[in-house]
């Protein structure tokens, strides 16, 4: 009988699931990152011409996740050894160092948990996925690529960005904001508020759409 | 083979797992001092923790580790 893999999809504002997986630099569980951000993402296959070129742009933008307080942990249905053998090689062809860790998910586990595998697309590898999560262990961000399409760096780092920022000022961020851009000031849900917000000193549009400096 | 980067195969700490274990030796208890004292990132000081754990260097208590015999025994 064939296999079949119910992709179960954690929603945005729930706890992520807990998992213990071995990577790239031991025995990881999902609450060994509390109090620190997590992308956790997951790619096809080691050695494959998009992976590498992602893997190569997530390195790049890690320093710039680390001042965010922010910690990547890759993932694929690879071995451990497949994964070392592939990032050995990217150092020494491509000369770029991966220092964070990747999971080997040779079962599945953790895929499965997060939905990482789409059948349609394929049975045995993991989708493009990203799934960021806050420092108390909330899912805050999910975003799904096709196998043939890599990811925008500059998007995950401006998510990161925005998060924090509605994080912290209680704000949220318009279409294509970049971190120093105006925030939107969250609409009033009564009618006096609505009256008032426009006497508030934002930059208004409308009373619904009113625009704030940090 | 699960890769355990504060514990060799063999059994005996790695350089990673004597940095530790030097630490605590040295009065960090808790897994924030161990990471301020070895900079290493909190997600590897805590999986760290847990092998040494496992491995019988270290003990934990309400949070803190201490070193075992064995734990003294390797520094």
């Amino acid at each position: 009988m064939e296999e079949t893999l119910t992709p179960k999809l954690p929603l945005i504002g729930e706890k992520a699931p807990e998992f213990e997986a071995p990577t790239t630099q031991g025995t990881l569980k999902l609450s060994d990152y509390k109090g620190s951000w997590l992308i956790l993402f997951s790619h096809p296959a080691d050695f494959t011409p998009v992976c590498t070129t992602e893997f190569m742009a997530f390195a790049e933008i890690y320093p710039e996740l680390k001042k965010r307080n922010t910690e990547l942990l890759g993932l694929s249905v690879d071995s451990t050894s497949s994964h070392i053998a592939w990032i050995r090689n990217v150092e020494e062809k491509m000369g770029v160092k991966i220092t964070f860790p990747i999971i080997a998910d040779l079962n599945k586990e953790v895929s499965s948990l997060f939905g990482m595998i789409h059948p349609a697309q394929s049975k045995t590898e993991t989708v493009r996925t990203v799934f960021i999560i806050d420092p108390e262990g909330t899912l805050r961000t999910i975003l799904y690529y096709p196998l043939t399409t890599g990811r925008n760096m500059q998007e995950i780092l401006r998510i990161i960005d925005a998060l924090q920022t509605t994080d912290k000022h209680h704000v949220a961020t318009p279409a294509n904001w970049n971190k120093g851009d105006p925030v939107v000031v969250p609409p009033p849900y009564t009618a006096e508020g609505a009256e008032a917000r426009v006497k508030e000193g934002y930059d208004c549009k409308d009373w619904y759409l009113c625009f704030k400096k940090l | 083979m699960i890769a355990m980067p504060c514990v060799s195969p063999d059994g005996k700490p790695t350089g990673t797992g004597l940095k530790t274990l030097t630490s605590v030796k040295e009065g960090a208890t808790t897994p924030d001092k161990i990471a301020e004292a070895t900079g290493q990132p909190m997600f590897r000081v805590r999986s760290g923790l847990r092998e040494l754990v496992n491995a019988g260097f270290l003990e934990e208590a309400d949070g803190k580790y201490s070193l075992t015999e064995t734990g003294k025994g390797v520094l």
